[in-house]
């Protein structure tokens, strides 16, 4: 008794040398052969969903990645070359022809054909469906007539049936080719087709027609690389294996396991003790210590996710340009990088990602560059307020940059700022739309598909989904506009890059910072890949034997 | 002793509904807006806003809507039935699988608080002053001075990751040795309050005329203290443990979390993140109940420990 006490407490100072001589010889995996018949773990939150008409969030879009291959897949330059699909062409923009590759079947042995799309398509556009992902229809033409208004908003009635229950612009040709008629002509259909929201499901998923079983996300059966093993296992982990039957590039490991965790930094406990193959993001808490603890299995990768600072339209005190450049000006990215991210994110100066086809440096031009003379000169012409406010939310770790960047308004511009919390995004939200004075707050965004439309629409267009602080400028949105129904992609780019010239103009947001993926991995794989989605590419990851 | 248990049970329905009332009306005080807390920072759709007000009823507020709310939920939990959390998992399902694994590791925390922690009490409160005494009282005094979000992921760290000398994470469906280290974490603080407890009480009963009457009679050293001292001293450690089996219970949030069972704790957690405010009252109706039972089951033990007491 008295033994083990005592050897226990001896034990933690010996364990806290032993752990500092271990460390600094961390590194070196993704040597040794590949082995075909191991499989690999990955690291993922409980999903909300595994329906891909209803999967926005990462975890179950990483799962519906390996169950399901999408029509179009993005390459290096991050343009869409077709993967399921054979051919996606329009003449037009507006009337798309999609044809299916042969060889594609679903899990169960179904052939993969026109109606599994459209079935999936309709289902998830429907509105009584309740489908997260819905809005990546509203484009097609007839989506509208699948809505429908509460008569009483939030009431107690209920809002009618829709009209139609299928999209007018969805068309069987034959099994293997079905077209679809926009709206509107849009240039980046073709690119969009790589969301989640556009895999198609099979026959035994639906119960009857647009009633899909309730069974189905439980086990999901698709037409890609790999198969569900088992079901899902709610809070513990979803198995895949590999599908044999799957036509093209094929896998090199014999399954996945996506191992479900609450905090990430327990995963991340789980590959330094090579229990865990790899944690698709570390922890802020872990990133000082990461880079030394991995080695070279400390990776970055590009990502689309861009953070910024918002000005609230009715908050009168911002409303003159001048003080928003200033206040940009104010704001030193390179030191907050550095300091508070330790590197993992990048100084943004421009108003979309840099992995954009149309990309271009420092766009919000000399508002974009770290000068606190002249901020605070321009500051006090344009009469900016003496006090700032940046509101954030408390749960997502922002207080320490929201914290830096105050101090360093208050030591550039001589004004008083204050960081103020709200506990939840939701609750900065409800804030702003009640036009309850926020100061200035932050809005992260990333990207569904890789378009600057993806970025230009619903941040800063008048209808912006995420356009929370009311931006308008009936200009920017003509051009947007222009943009999308453009002819060719470089004209499409040109209108889109002549709409983002008008942001740097009217400073709307203050861009902050880009992100990126910041990923580890075990000692016992190799190759591993993250796309732009925060997601492993799961056909070129390897096991080592 | 039959019609006292009854009348405990009996009570404990009441208290039951109480609880739930309150916790009811807690979360729906305190929330916000759960659909865009599901969403995250996306914004959210109006047809998928108007699907899940529909079907949680959120569109009911104020004072009418909370007494509809609620008193739809206890039709459907009188019957059975939990409800379905904000993601459409069934409730009674999701606490069927935590609540397993969370039994578990209150029972191997509570196992080590017993096993370690009043063993070493009776030893300290024998050797009263002795260099064993001293350093039991140190090494509690640091145990209760740290905290269980340090502690955790420190031994999770140094004998996990470093000395692999237990897996760092349990994980679901986890084996008895993977569960040992977050017992131990868990079951630290207990166990030191335990040892506290313990000592001070066999220290006192040491110098008791019974056991001074015990001693003349000329008894066996080991007889006065298994049989005098140590029925007599387990009273008030009866007492605290019982209690503490509910806190284990309840109180694993952040061990679960450190080390990745998905428990209770786990579950609490991320209902009150997402807002989901009947997987929240879900947990908790479940471990008033389980406070409930533990209490009745500790002053049942009284009775037997204690010859005086008496219950009608």
């Amino acid at each position: 008794m008295q033994v083990r006490r005592l050897a226990a407490w001896t034990a933690l100072p010996l364990a806290v040398t032993l752990g500092l001589a271990a460390c600094g010889s961390g590194g070196n995996g993704g040597s040794g052969k590949s082995n075909p018949n191991a499989a690999v773990s990955i690291q993922i939150g409980e999903p909300q969903h595994l329906v891909p008409t209803n999967t926005t969030e990462t975890s179950g879009s990483q799962v519906l990645a390996g169950l399901f291959s999408p029509l179009v897949d993005y390459d290096a330059q991050n343009k869409p070359y077709e993967v399921a699909a054979q051919s996606v062409a329009s003449s037009d923009n507006k009337v798309w022809t999609i044809k299916l590759k042969d060889g594609f079947t679903f899990h169960n042995g179904q052939k993969v054909m026109s109606d599994d799309y459209i079935n999936a398509w309709n289902y998830g556009a429907y509105a009584p469906n309740g489908q997260g992902a819905s809005y990546f229809f509203e484009k097609i033409a007839g989506y509208d007539d699948l809505q429908s208004v509460d008569p009483d908003g939030d009431g107690p009635k209920a809002a009618p049936a829709p009209k139609a229950k299928t999209m007018s612009g969805l068309k069987k040709v034959d099994d293997q080719t079905f077209t679809v008629t926009l709206s509107q002509p849009y240039i980046d259909f073709k690119t969009m087709l790589g969301y989640t929201a556009f895999y198609p499901l099979p026959k035994a998923a639906f119960s009857a027609p647009g009633v899909l079983k309730d069974s189905y996300e439980q086990a999901p059966i698709g037409q890609g690389p790999f198969k569900m093993k088992g079901t899902w296992q709610h809070d513990a982990k979803i198995e895949v294996e590999r599908y044999d039957a799957y036509p093209t590039e094929k896998p090199k490991v014999q399954g996945v396991e996506f191992r479900i965790y609450q905090q990430l930094s327990a995963a991340y406990a789980d590959v330094l003790g090579d229990n865990l193959d790899v944690i698709p993001t570390i922890a802020t808490e872990n990133m000082s210590s990461a880079a030394a603890d991995l080695g070279d299995r400390y990776k970055t990768s590009p990502m689309s996710s861009f953070q910024f600072l918002a000005f609230p339209t009715f908050d009168k005190n911002f409303s003159s340009p001048d003080v928003r450049k200033a206040i940009s000006m104010a704001i030193d990215r390179d030191e907050i990088t550095k300091s508070v991210f330790k590197g993992s994110q990048q100084p943004a100066r421009s108003f979309v990602s840099p992995v954009l086809p149309g990309y271009r440096d420092n766009t919000a031009g000399a508002a974009g560059n770290f000068n606190p003379t002249e901020a605070k000169k321009l500051y006090q012409a344009a009469g900016g307020p003496a006090k700032i406010t940046i509101s954030y939310n408390g749960d997502g770790g922002h207080k320490d940059w929201v914290d830096a960047t105050c101090n360093q308004l208050k030591a550039n511009l001589g004004v008083d700022c204050v960081g103020s919390a709200e506990p939840k995004f939701a609750d900065l939200l409800t804030k702003v739309e009640k036009k309850q004075p926020v100061g200035l707050f932050r809005m992260g965004w990333v990207m569904d598909y890789p378009s600057m439309e993806d970025y230009l629409g619903p941040l800063y267009s008048t209808n912006g989904s995420s356009n929370y602080y009311g931006y308008s400028n009936p200009e920017f949105d003509k051009l947007v506009k222009e943009g999308s129904a453009a002819p060719t992609q470089e004209e499409a780019i040109k209108k889109y890059q002549q709409a983002e010239d008008i942001l740097a103009k009217d400073m709307p947001v203050i861009p902050l910072r880009f992100g990126q993926n910041v990923y580890g991995s075990s000692t016992k794989v190799k190759n591993v890949e993250m796309d732009l989605f925060q997601r492993v590419n799961l056909v070129k990851i390897e096991a080592v034997s | 002793m039959f019609r006292y248990i009854l009348r405990r049970l009996l009570q404990m329905v009441l208290a039951f509904f109480g609880t739930t009332l309150i916790v009811y009306a807690l979360m729906f005080a305190g929330q916000g807006d759960p659909i865009q807390a599901l969403a995250g920072e996306r914004p959210v759709t109006a047809a998928q806003r108007a699907y899940l007000t529909e079907k949680y009823h959120l569109d009911a507020t104020g004072v009418g809507g909370f007494f509809y709310r609620y008193f739809d939920y206890v039709k459907n939990l009188v019957q059975g039935d939990l409800g379905e959390s904000l993601t459409g998992r069934s409730i009674g399902q999701i606490l069927q699988q935590a609540w397993p694994v969370t039994v578990k590791l209150a029972l191997i925390a509570l196992a080590v608080a017993i096993l370690f922690g009043v063993t070493a009490g009776v030893i300290a409160g024998i050797r009263r002053a002795s260099i064993f005494d001293n350093s039991t009282l140190l090494l509690t005094l640091l145990v209760l001075g740290i905290p269980t979000i340090v502690l955790a992921p420190l031994a999770q760290y140094f004998l996990g990751v470093k000395l692999q000398l237990f897996p760092p994470t349990a994980g679901s469906n986890p084996t008895f040795y993977a569960l040992l280290l977050p017992g131990i974490v868990l079951g630290s603080l207990s166990l030191a309050t335990a040892l506290r407890l313990t000592r001070t009480s066999v220290a006192e009963n040491l110098r008791a005329d019974y056991v001074r009457t015990a001693k003349s009679k000329g008894l066996l050293r080991r007889r006065i203290i298994s049989v005098h001292v140590l029925r007599n001293s387990l009273i008030p450690v009866i007492t605290f443990l019982g209690v503490e089996l509910g806190n284990l219970m309840s109180g694993a949030i952040i061990t679960e979390g450190v080390f990745n069972i998905p428990g209770v704790g786990f579950n609490l957690f991320r209902a009150i993140k997402t807002e989901d405010g009947p997987l929240v009252v879900g947990i908790v109706s479940v471990l008033v109940v389980v406070y409930l039972v533990s209490n009745l089951v500790v002053d049942v033990l009284y009775a037997v420990l204690d010859p005086r007491i008496r219950y009608e």
